[in-house]
């Protein structure tokens, strides 16, 4: 039974992490940026949250969606846009830029002091099936991550933007020569990317229940074991991997003696050196990213 | 002074305006004297980046846990005995052990140097942006490890009482050490041979360079230099908190190197000095100007919005900093001062 509560959560957390993965993976597959800024994406959508508190939920959620795509949006066209054909590590470096002056203005603006909000509190009450307890909030990450997963799924593959998209993924050069439009294809991703960030935000707000300037960086470290795990630019492997550290961490935190449990994170990341030097590529690994001569 | 060799004219025109910026530092209210105290340390660690990332093109987010490594020894190595038995719960003779700066510097450094040897030993097997991001993984574990360590690092709780010796002039003979260990470096094959791999990967590997091993000992050296400015920093902040070497620092440091020119030595320094200015004007800003009857003030967060716009605007318009890969010589200067004549 405890094994099956422990699969839950470990389910659960994945799910989150999957649509924080997949935020950073999508973008990387197209522009080979590793988004260090995706978690200053998802701490606007808390302050967003934040800002509209005491409105109805909806209105709430929507907005925050909405706020977090155009934030995305933005920084695209501002930040990366011009570097876009800058090596990786430049644009690693140009995100962390990003990540810190959104942090900071958000700091000028509301303070650093973790501030309460009120945003489907009554999730975090438990259903009971038969002995094994599923706190709402978990129920719904499982249902929405499952509607986004496939969502996505769909779009990538009848979607013309999506088709696009994925070509652009597999050759970005040679998808510009049949006539895919770059600046359309990245600004979409962007979009979307911002929609999947948004989505981890309403969730951890509603299960913290606060918001802070730095709630998005533990999110943003983990997406990014996430994302390299399933392999760099696999948008399935993204989620696997997402899946697979939220199963690591929640086993960690149950079987881990107690001493050691603090350590949690530190032992994530380990595993995650060793999965690196055991698979550099990643679960999924595709041709068109080995290296070239 | 054409006669010294070219690659060594730079650390010292460097180190000469190192001496003259201290020089003026230390006639200067103390509060300056503690900035530029301050600049001196952080030049030293990016100095000891600059080693790595400089010559292999490789960006590491993990130095400045070498830099938590070697303040945390150093502290636990010269903090009062009677100090340590209260706050942390160490061996005894590592309790007992109260040693003079310099020496727990040295053994410091020395056990710093040792682990990056470790960690070096399967880290630089990796290849792409998986190296960068295995050094990122670094920096959280022993972020988390320092946090939580409680009877050696004092987790949560400041480790206080570190013995504040670092000054100016220790700033400068840190600063000086280090860029003279990275221009000697630069000049050795290694040295080459490794700028060689950050120019090209394949054709350094095709003319029988072992790119991992020269990854290798450069990591070493820039972890052991990066170090001596951790123990530097701890004892000029004279407390040590796991948070103080994470991802601010991290992002400061290399924000100094890329926005100088991770390309050239010169480029490390010029960026340190603008990066300080830039931050110390701002500091001063936030803190309030008079200006003749109204005071102009600022809210905190200023600086490091400051501090990311100067480093957006760098990348996006000179993405080989500000001297690229121009070094300060002699002949330079010289040919310079004939064109002003």
């Amino acid at each position: 039974m405890i094994a099956l509560q422990n699969a839950i959560d470990a389910i659960s957390l994945g799910a989150v992490y999957a649509l924080a993965a997949l935020g950073i993976g999508l973008i990387f597959s197209i522009m080979r940026l590793i988004n260090f800024a995706h978690g200053e994406l998802i701490m606007l959508g808390g302050f967003t949250l934040y800002a509209l508190a005491g409105q109805p939920y909806l209105v709430m959620g929507l907005a925050a969606i909405i706020v977090v795509a155009i934030a995305a949006l933005g920084m695209e066209r501002v930040a990366f846009r011009p570097l876009r054909r800058a090596n990786p590590a430049t644009l690693l470096i140009a995100s962390f830029a990003v990540s810190y002056l959104v942090q900071h203005i958000v700091l000028l603006v509301f303070g650093s002091r973790p501030m309460g909000v009120d945003f489907l509190a009554q999730l975090g009450q438990s259903i009971e099936f038969g002995g094994l307890r599923v706190p709402g909030l978990q129920l719904a990450a499982i249902i929405i991550t499952l509607v986004l997963l496939t969502a996505l799924a769909l779009f990538f593959r009848h979607a013309p933007t999506g088709v696009q998209m994925r070509a652009a993924a597999e050759d970005f050069t040679m998808a510009r020569l049949v006539g895919v439009r770059a600046n359309r294809v990245i600004a979409a991703a962007f979009a979307i990317s911002g929609v999947l960030a948004s989505f981890v935000s309403l969730f951890l707000v509603a299960q913290t229940g606060s918001v802070s300037y730095k709630m998005g960086i533990s999110m943003v470290l983990i997406a990014f074991v996430a994302s390299v795990i399933g392999g760099m630019g696999s948008l399935i492997g993204a989620a696997l991997g997402g899946f697979l550290v939220g199963l690591v961490s929640v086993s960690l935190q149950a079987y881990l003696p107690v001493d050691l449990r603090p350590y949690r994170d530190a032992f994530v990341f380990l595993a995650f050196i060793a999965f690196l030097l055991w698979r550099p590529q990643g679960i999924m690994f595709r041709r068109a990213d080995r290296e070239r001569v | 002074m054409t006669r010294i060799p070219k690659e060594w004219q730079t650390p010292l025109l460097l180190i000469a305006i190192l001496v003259a910026v201290a020089l003026l530092g230390s006639l200067a209210a103390p509060a300056m004297q503690r900035t530029v105290t301050e600049a001196l340390v952080k030049l030293t660690v990016v100095i000891g980046l600059y080693i790595f990332v400089g010559n292999s093109g490789v960006f590491s987010f993990g130095h400045i846990a070498f830099m938590a490594i070697g303040g945390y020894i150093s502290a636990i190595l010269t903090i009062l005995p009677a100090k340590k038995h209260v706050a942390l719960k160490l061996p005894l003779l590592l309790e007992a052990a109260q040693l003079p700066g310099v020496l727990a510097l040295l053994i410091a450094v020395a056990a710093a140097g040792l682990i990056a040897f470790l960690i070096a030993l399967p880290f630089m097997r990796l290849k792409g942006i998986a190296l960068p991001m295995a050094t990122f993984a670094l920096l959280v574990i022993v972020y988390v490890v320092s946090l939580n360590w409680t009877a050696v690092t004092g987790g949560r709780q400041a480790l206080v009482g570190l013995p504040r010796y670092t000054n100016i002039w220790v700033g400068v003979a840190a600063a000086a050490v280090a860029l003279l260990v990275a221009a000697a470096y630069g000049t050795t094959r290694h040295g080459l041979a490794l700028r060689c791999s950050r120019e090209s990967e394949v054709a350094a590997a095709a003319t029988g360079i072992d790119v991992a091993r020269e990854r290798l000992i450069a990591f070493v050296i820039s972890a052991a230099i990066v170090a001596m400015g951790g123990v530097l920093f701890a004892h000029f902040l004279g407390t040590m908190t796991a948070n103080t070497f994470y991802l601010d620092l991290t992002f400061v440091t290399l924000t100094m190197l890329v926005v100088g020119g991770m390309r050239s030595l010169t480029g490390a320094c010029a960026g340190v000095a603008v990066v300080s200015i830039v931050s110390e004007l701002f500091r001063t800003i936030e803190r309030g100007i008079d200006l003749g009857g109204f005071t102009l003030e600022a809210p905190p967060g200023l600086q490091e919005i400051a501090l990311a716009l100067v480093l957006l605007v760098i990348l996006l318009t000179r993405p080989h900093g500000l001297v690229g890969d121009w070094e300060l010589t002699w002949s330079a200067f010289a040919k310079k001062s004939e064109r002003g004549e």
